[in-house]
């Protein structure tokens, strides 16, 4: 029971706004003391695991690209080419964006797409662009803010239905454990049906914005 | 063979680059906070597989004794205005959208092209590092274009990132979190608890435990991954499929998803919810949250339907 301590100082961390990095670090340390890990050894666990996944902030190094571009104009050029579409709508363009991230997540494309590839450089300029004319006040976080979130969901249900995802292949190695062996296969077609249902709600509550908008115009 | 020795190599001479940028930046008080963090992240890169374990753990320490004490700042570099901007928008035109497409025009054919030569690139890594050839493509095409001075993209890109600052790191420091979770065994202990909450012989209380645990657990470590296998061990084993008989194909696919819904909904799960607020410049850093808290809960009421009538057949 003691090392559930670590958890409580998670949340406790986290609803009296320490820094989140400290708030990590100290509830290793009292997780591990309470299991009754030398602190040494605590350190060197989670060193190595630190080094393990450093592929997850790797992702930055698009940033140096998706900055020049931006000084020279990239995001108002967004703005200009949905502003010359017409019949473009933040929930047209949304449901286009979560079914183009689902699609390609789905065939294992997850880095092609993300909040600093594609989300701050043209999916949310343009999003705004387009509220902007259907009567929303701009610089408000509404609108960009339901960008990412459509990024999001469509990597979450999309990327599932790709076999060689890690996710999936944590299940496999997971129920292999138990003697279960069941081809990745098998599990990413079970990711379908949730897929089409975040399609249908997400999608649906996109439209849904456009008829508000249109409606409070 | 070309793998994450590439990636991290490219990863930590940019964040050096970040780095001496940052110390250089007088007008910014809290210069050289920023200055030590992205030197440390360049450590991690490019010396993170020679510093051994302990050197790793004594780097994460200097990480968070910087992040932690408020020593970073946003720096005060500065850039061109919006008016700026406009001009050279109208200027040039819808070519601006090449460079942008480049990465992942090569991410999408380099990935279809390396798959080819397993021999020359590392199997495992090939998204990752077509997707940094992408980069370097669309970097060496933006310095032909634009023919700016040679900092200057990177320059650039300490902006944005100091705009994410120390949340970067963030959903690595939650993976370790895990690691250390797991040698303690907490997981054992939050799947004992889970299968005492357990009503007696009602399935569809086993399901509800399963998929709610699953998100709660998520919420709670920012990650499905460190959910899974304890909400599998707990509940899914030995009553959803041992006792009930479900499908365990279904069953793991669709509690997985389950946890996925909790990620939507949790300040831990940062890269996601925390790193595009800022990147976004947003006012409100829970307005990602708040966007998809609408979507995720009936999604999460999907799958415990999906779970409970497709799960046992």
């Amino acid at each position: 029971m003691l090392v559930l301590a670590g958890i409580a100082v998670i949340l406790a961390g986290f609803l009296l706004r320490f820094n989140p990095l400290l708030v990590v670090a100290v509830s290793a340390l009292v997780t591990g003391l309470a299991a009754g890990i030398a602190p040494v050894a605590i350190l060197a666990a989670f060193g190595k695991a630190f080094n393990a996944n450093r592929y997850v902030s790797a992702v930055y190094i698009v940033l140096p690209v998706i900055g020049l571009l931006e000084r020279h104009g990239l995001q108002e050029r967004a703005r200009g080419a949905i502003a010359a579409l017409k019949g473009a709508t933040v929930g047209r363009l949304l449901i286009g964006y979560l079914l183009f991230r689902q699609i390609t997540a789905a065939l294992g494309l997850t880095s092609i797409a993300g909040p600093a590839q594609s989300v701050r450089p043209l999916v949310a300029p343009m999003a705004e662009a387009a509220a902007e004319r259907q009567g929303v006040r701009p610089g408000g976080d509404a609108i960009p803010a339901m960008a990412a979130a459509t990024d999001n969901i469509g990597l979450f249900f999309g990327e599932d239905i790709f076999i060689a995802i890690g996710s999936i292949l944590l299940m496999k190695g997971v129920l292999e454990g138990y003697g279960i062996v069941i081809q990745p296969l098998h599990l990413s077609l079970w990711a379908i049906p949730t897929a089409i249902a975040a399609l249908l709600i997400h999608g649906g509550r996109l439209w849904w914005l456009d008829r508000r908008l249109a409606r409070a115009a | 063979m070309i793998g994450t020795n590439f990636i991290y190599s490219v990863a930590g001479l940019m964040f050096w680059a970040f780095a001496a940028l940052s110390a250089a930046d007088r007008a910014n008080p809290k210069r050289f906070g920023n200055a030590g963090f992205y030197a440390l992240l360049g450590v991690s890169f490019l010396f993170g597989d020679r510093i051994g374990d302990t050197g790793n753990g004594v780097l994460v320490l200097g990480l968070v004794a910087i992040a932690g004490s408020g020593a970073m700042g946003r720096g005060a570099r500065r850039t061109t205005d919006p008016r700026e901007r406009q001009a050279e928008a109208t200027r040039r035109g819808n070519r601006l959208f090449l460079p942008a497409l480049v990465i992942p025009a090569t991410a999408l054919f380099g990935t279809l092209a390396f798959t080819a030569m397993p021999r020359m690139i590392d199997p495992k890594q090939i998204t990752l590092v077509a997707l940094t050839c992408g980069v370097i493509l669309a970097l060496a095409i933006g310095y032909a274009w634009f023919r700016p001075r040679p900092a200057m993209p990177f320059s650039e890109g300490v902006r944005l990132m100091d705009g994410v600052g120390w949340a970067a790191v963030l959903p690595q420091m939650l993976a370790s979190l895990g690691a250390v979770f797991a040698l303690a065994g907490v997981g054992q202990v939050v799947g004992d608890i889970a299968g005492a909450a357990m009503p007696d012989g009602s399935l569809i209380g086993a399901v509800l435990v399963y998929a709610i645990g699953m998100t709660a657990f998520t919420m709670v470590m920012g990650n499905a991954f460190a959910a899974f296998p304890v909400m599998f061990a707990a509940v899914a084993m030995p009553l959803l499929i041992g006792r009930y008989h479900g499908d365990p194909a279904i069953i793991a696919a669709i509690g997985m998803l389950a946890g996925f819904c909790g990620t939507l909904m949790t300040p831990m799960a940062a890269n996601f919810n925390l790193v595009p607020a800022a990147l976004l410049d947003l006012k409100d850093k829970g307005a990602v949250i708040r966007a998809q808290v609408p979507t995720a809960l009936p999604l999460l009421a999907v799958n415990i339907v999906l779970l409970y009538y497709l799960g046992f057949h």
